[in-house]
């Protein structure tokens, strides 16, 4: 397979997958636009990991058609470890069925919207038409884009209206349980002013190995004092090409939280960024990642500042293992007139074999004076005198290698706000630094 | 009883000879205090019986009642009963010291028979009031952010809470200061008895005061080159050292040099 492969779809593909899924008029316009640009759009160019050999363009199928679930408790056995039995909003995607969704009366009734894309498009036209691909992610940033666009064929949309506080985290299951499945998720989330709402997803794969792609996005807004958390545990399987695409936009005074487990076994390139344009507004960006195997991974964490008294904090840890290899982009932008703003990153990659590679790079562009600014960053291998004295309390070599690369995470994985997903995360660490 | 025996015992780091042919035996229900200036090989001995990646045994042996200890992997020497309270602990993010002494006090106990949370947290919480220690300490990272003296009274605590049959205190009393060595030292006596043999290397004689040794032996140019009972602690804290070099016709104690 090459990369500059003939696109395997056509206009008249995607307005009738389109109408297949029953969605609105302006959506299939949307995707035939998208398509057209496709073309002649380049490739993203994440810094320092080379992408031209990589197939981001081919799949088996575009969307395959999975079973509905009439209940939680038919969901696989290690889906429904993630799901609490009292979690009473959740919406689960089978590969790129939504085959499950569920929202509480009482949030129904102050104007809580979670609903699958394609009813959204009808349903919610106009809130939609608002958010999708305008002021966050642009279908002409690259060919990646532009081709998620035009083939989205799963996600969500979450809308929490003013002043409505969720305090019960709102769930959001994909699951991919089959390996011709491609992944082309859009997610949106809107807190509008004053309201706070935690979100929480997870990617799992069921299935060893994937044949498609993974390109998902995701779009997060917040108003005037609003606050979002956003958790998110991706445990893919190895054979996706996997983009992945996690924006926010923030309005005066509010906060975007984000707390990532990366946990892919596919080739990744991961951006997470967060602008914050409204004054006094603030992002925390707290990832963790394993790499293993001989996977390449990219990840850049990006909070851009253009507002007035803007806070931004990044951390990254990453364990890598046996071959895999992994670049960590760290970027605090600062724009000419956001003064007093405040962008601090740490990265720190822990590597725990010969061959495994890591790459940290702190990055800090500021375009005004009256600002503050920091950033650390390490990478290394796990330090022989923590061993030993782990080791000399009778502590076994495995037992105290686990002790360091889970103390390593910590930070991140406990920050994330729903047991379950805490719990699972820690296994996939688990099951993968082993 | 039992018997901890280093012969003949040379250690290189880097190399360069440390350790030149150390002899020392100590039984449990015996306290031995090395001594000597800087420079001598003292925390070279005390690194090599733990078994530290740094160093290297390149003859002689040790054993603990007639066992290999040099055959062992570090984790296997402290199941079998030793303990080394570092001059230098290391920090470790993310694990609380709580949970790392109980996954410790586990590690020695077969799977089934693990202490129990409440037994562990007694314990616990009476060791940290023998060594005053504030609660908090238990729920904090290990060492990490702790100040010199609270990682000293940690590494009392642990060999507390784990009781191996010999320990070695690498300078435990550097940093301390009075009251904080009056506390350690207090620690270190509740430990003494029929089950217990410790070996203190330290400078000054000023730890000894308030633990008394059964023997002192003074370390000069990596052997152990005079050996007494406590009195010998006390001649050292009024002479200096200066009479054993000129006893022995050193000039030069520290490594590297020859008599």
């Amino acid at each position: 397979m090459t990369v500059e492969t003939k696109m395997a779809l056509t206009e008249q593909d995607v307005r009738s997958f389109s109408a297949k899924m029953n969605e609105a008029d302006w959506m299939a316009d949307f995707r035939a636009d998208a398509l057209a640009k496709v073309e002649q759009l380049p490739m993203p160019t994440p810094d320092k990991t080379k992408i031209t050999k990589w197939n981001f363009l081919d799949f088996p199928a575009h969307a395959v058609e999975s079973a509905t679930f009439s209940s939680l408790t038919e969901l696989p056995a290690e889906a429904q470890e993630l799901v609490s039995e009292n979690q009473q909003n959740i919406y689960v995607q089978h590969n790129n069925t939504p085959a499950y969704i569920s929202l509480s009366d009482e949030l129904k009734a102050q104007g809580v919207i979670l609903t699958d894309i394609f009813t959204a498009s009808r349903e919610h036209a106009d809130l939609l038409k608002k958010y999708y691909m305008t002021d966050g992610v642009k279908v002409e940033e690259h060919k990646l884009t532009a081709y998620h666009a035009a083939l989205v064929n799963g996600g969500v949309f979450v809308y929490v209206p003013k002043d409505v506080v969720i305090s019960e985290p709102l769930q959001v299951l994909f699951l991919h349980t089959d390996a011709q499945a491609s992944l082309f998720n859009h997610v949106i989330v809107v807190a509008e002013a004053n309201s706070s709402v935690t979100y929480v997803e997870n990617y799992l794969s069921t299935v060893e190995v994937a044949t498609g792609q993974a390109n998902i996005i995701s779009e997060v807004f917040t108003a005037d004092n609003a606050k979002l958390i956003y958790g998110a545990v991706d445990v893919l399987a190895k054979g996706f090409t996997t983009y992945v695409n996690r924006r926010g936009v923030t309005g005066p005074h509010s906060r975007i939280e984000w707390a990532l487990g990366l946990m892919n076994d596919s080739d990744t390139i991961s951006e997470n960024i967060t602008h914050l344009v409204g004054n006094g507004s603030s992002s925390d960006m707290k990832t963790v990642v394993v790499g293993r195997g001989d996977q390449k991974q990219n990840f850049t964490s990006e909070i851009v500042h253009w507002g007035m008294d803007t806070d931004g904090f990044i951390l990254k840890h990453g364990v890598m293992k046996e071959a895999a290899s992994s670049i960590f982009n760290g970027i605090g932008r600062i724009a000419k007139g956001a003064t007093r703003s405040n962008a601090v990153q740490e990265s720190r990659i822990l590597m725990l074999s010969e061959k495994a590679r890591g790459d940290a790079n702190p990055i800090l562009l500021i375009d005004e004076d009256d600002v503050t600014a920091g950033h650390a960053a390490s990478v290394g291998r796990v330090d022989p005198l923590q061993l030993f004295y782990l080791m000399s309390r009778g502590i076994s070599k495995e037992e105290a290698e686990r002790l360091v690369i889970h103390g390593f995470l910590a930070p991140v994985v406990s920050k994330l706000p729903i047991e379950g997903v805490k719990k699972q995360l820690t296994e996939v660490i688990e099951r993968k630094v082993r | 009883m039992a018997t901890l025996e280093i012969k003949d015992l040379h250690v290189e780091i880097e190399g360069k000879e440390i350790l030149k042919g150390v002899n020392l035996t100590i039984n449990t229900n015996e306290i031995h205090a090395i001594m000597g200036p800087n420079g001598t090989g003292k925390s070279t001995l005390a690194s090599a019986i733990m078994g530290h990646p740094k160093y290297e045994v390149t003859s002689g042996s040790v054993t603990l009642d007639g066992e290999d200890v040099l055959e062992m992997e570090v984790d296997e020497r402290a199941q079998a009963g030793l303990f080394l309270a570092m001059q230098y602990p290391s920090e470790i993010t993310g694990v609380t010291n709580a949970d790392f002494m109980r996954s410790a006090i586990n590690a020695r106990r077969e799977e089934g028979d693990e202490i129990s949370l409440m037994k562990f947290i007694r314990e616990l919480d009476s060791k940290m009031d023998v060594l005053e220690m504030d609660q908090d300490m238990a729920t904090r990272y290990l060492n990490e952010g702790f100040s010199g003296g609270e990682k000293k009274r940690n590494e009392i605590l642990q060999l507390m809470m784990l009781k191996p049959k010999f320990a070695v205190l690498d300078e435990i009393d550097s940093g301390l200061d009075i009251d904080a060595l009056k506390v350690v030292s207090k620690g270190i006596n509740e430990m003494r008895g029929e089950e217990f043999g410790c070996l203190i290397i330290t400078h000054y004689q000023r730890l000894l005061n308030y633990i008394t040794p059964d023997h002192v032996h003074v370390m000069m140019q990596g052997r152990v080159v005079k050996s007494g009972g406590a009195e010998l602690a006390k001649e050292l804290e009024e002479r200096g050292y200066d009479w054993i070099k000129e006893e022995l016709g050193i000039e030069d104690e520290t490594v590297g040099q020859e008599a």
